[in-house]
């Protein structure tokens, strides 16, 4: 069942679903004319849109509004702080083309410290799917939930057959014990293929597909550290607020270190272009990747 | 409007104002504000809103969003008067055993959102107002707005959306009251003519006196003003309205007198001297 799919069974079976988007309907455009009851397009008016959202949460809707990403959490999020933060209200919050999927379109479209900027508000939590088949296995459950939530949304082919989902668990990839790799989101294709190089190699390898980034899988990741040699985090987000600062929080609190490899975007925006060159560009390719966890294992001579 | 009625209502509104005005000590409040629209709240809950202490939760009841937030003394001191707050809650203003705070929050019965942040509660408005269109539900949505809020684009562009879907139960009231914060808004940041602006988003518009509540019926009970259109009440108001020696006054915004202050107010209110003021204003913006 793809998106569309479940959008319309969804409402179908529960009026209270309320389809919403400041233009841009790449999500839903075939469907349109099927969910008119339980659909509107605000325009470009992404701060109106999550008013209206928490108005008709108010209401007792649960309201999937779509936008870009970088606009939707970033023009409207004093109000999706405020209206939809505060109150604690069930909306559900798609940004599109986040991370290095805003490919050529250059830093304004860059959603690049969505996830620091959502998991920072109270009540709300962050799902961020791998691949369509990842995100269409989550997806039921987080529209069903009951806090509002901040979705990646994303449309990308899966190269793996994922498992079944559970919100605050990670989804583990072998049992590796040299290299763990945390991974969120568009990169997991990636991650998954540089495993299987350095395996090929011959490090012993896990990945952990976060899936929810809040809550997150807080006792998955004590165990990657407590078994595993080296810690990878991954992920096309600025370095700051992400991946790699959750890990950072868990660990101090469990007063606890590790060797960390942080892979994220260092305080610069990335270089604008087509998908598979700004992985070139930027060192995320699965080659790419296997060589810079490479070369920092054997750096530090485990 | 009968005598009777209009002596009520102008002694319930004297009565919110008492309590606006024994809010504007220990910590202060917006004065200025809560008075100039103090007519309105009274007339809109005592006349107008399709809302008891029963109704509250009722799904087909009429909504009032006070998206200018910090006129909320207003509201608290129309609430005591309507019984849904009892009066002793009010010595609980700005302590922590309570929710009765500067800006409007869900704790109190009867207060539909929270607002403080200008711009919002009108497309939180919209939305309940698309919701009541598509149940059919005959209600009406009222939004109290301020001049100064009309800076906010977010108000202009929520209203293309509202207007985009003709959503005509929205009734937006401007409480006019020439200020924001610090200045005069027509030497800050002019907004005249207002009436024309809101009519070139196809609005329909009404001016009024808010604080002659026989106006006030003339125009609210001719909601919806126009079939498929958003309607407006500007309501030329004065801030401090019923305190001569803070009225109109920029620098009477936010306030916080002492007790004596407060119970010469309270005898200005009632139409005897003017109090002698001496707490300076805190400049909070």
């Amino acid at each position: 069942m793809n998106y569309e799919e479940l959008l319309i069974e969804l409402i179908s079976n529960d009026n209270r679903y309320f389809v919403m988007t400041a233009e841009n309907r790449a999500a839903m455009r075939g469907i349109t004319n099927q969910i008119k009851n339980n659909f509107i397009d605000t325009g470009i008016t992404e701060q109106t849109m999550i008013g209206m959202a928490a108005g008709l949460a108010l209401r007792g809707r649960i309201p999937i509004v779509h936008a870009l990403a970088t606009f939707l959490t970033m023009r409207a999020f004093e109000f999706i702080r405020t209206d939809v933060g505060i109150a604690n209200l069930p909306v559900k919050i798609m940004g599109s083309v986040a991370g290095f999927l805003s490919e050529a379109n250059g830093p304004t479209h860059q959603a690049i410290e969505d996830v620091s900027i959502m998991r920072g508000i109270p009540n709300i939590n962050v799902f961020c799917p791998a691949d369509i088949q990842d995100f269409n296995i989550g997806i039921k459950k987080v529209l069903q939930h009951e806090n509002p939530f901040y979705i990646r949304y994303l449309n990308l082919p899966n190269i793996v057959e994922h498992n079944e989902f559970e919100i605050g668990k990670s989804e583990v990839f072998g049992n590796g014990n040299d290299i763990a790799i945390l991974v969120y989101g568009m990169l997991f294709n990636q991650a998954y293929q540089a495993k299987e190089i350095l395996e090929k190699k011959g490090y012993s390898v896990r990945l952990l597909n976060l899936r929810t980034l809040k809550p997150i899988d807080e006792s998955e990741i004590l165990k990657a550290v407590k078994q595993c040699k080296l810690i990878v985090t991954l992920e096309d987000h600025f370095i700051t607020g992400g991946l790699f600062s959750i890990l950072a929080e868990i660990l101090l609190k469990n007063k606890i270190t590790a060797d960390v490899l942080p892979l994220a975007l260092m305080n610069k925006w990335f270089k604008p272009a087509l998908l598979n060159d700004i992985l070139e560009y930027e060192g995320f390719t699965f080659n790419q990747i296997a060589i810079r966890i490479e070369n920092y294992f054997e750096e530090k001579n485990f | 409007m009968t005598k009777e009625k209009l002596t009520n209502l102008q002694q319930t509104a004297l009565k919110v104002r008492e309590h606006i005005i024994n809010m504007s000590g220990n910590g202060g409040c917006f004065i200025g504000a809560s008075l100039s629209c103090a007519d309105l709240t009274v007339y809109l809950y005592n006349e107008f809103l399709n809302i008891t202490k029963e109704t509250l939760n009722n799904e087909n009841r009429d909504y009032l969003f006070l998206s200018k937030g910090h006129d909320v003394p207003a509201l608290y001191g129309t609430f005591v008067e309507l019984g849904w707050l009892e009066k002793d809650r009010l010595k609980n203003h700005l302590k922590t055993n309570d929710f009765i705070y500067w800006h409007p929050n869900r704790n109190i019965p009867g207060i539909e959102f929270h607002s403080g942040s200008l711009g919002h509660n009108f497309s939180v408005a919209a939305g309940v107002a698309l919701d009541c269109k598509l149940k059919n539900i005959n209600n009406k949505i009222v939004v109290i707005v301020g001049d100064g809020e009309l800076n906010e684009g977010s108000m202009w562009e929520g209203l293309l959306v509202a207007n985009a879907y003709k959503l005509d139960n929205i009734l937006v009231v401007v409480d006019r009251n020439q200020f924001q914060a610090n200045f005069p808004t027509e030497e800050l940041i002019p907004l005249e003519p207002i009436d024309k602006k809101f009519e070139s988003f196809n609005c329909a518009v009404k001016k009024i006196d808010g604080h002659n509540f026989e106006q006030m019926e003339d125009a609210f009970k001719s909601f919806p003003f126009e079939q498929n259109k958003i309607s407006v009440i500007i309501a030329e108001t004065v801030r401090g309205k019923g305190l001569p020696s803070i009225e109109k006054r920029a620098d009477r915004w936010f306030v916080n007198f002492t007790q004596k202050e407060i119970e010469e107010l309270i005898n200005e209110l009632h139409g005897n001297a003017k109090a002698n003021l001496i707490s300076k204003t805190l400049m909070v913006r």
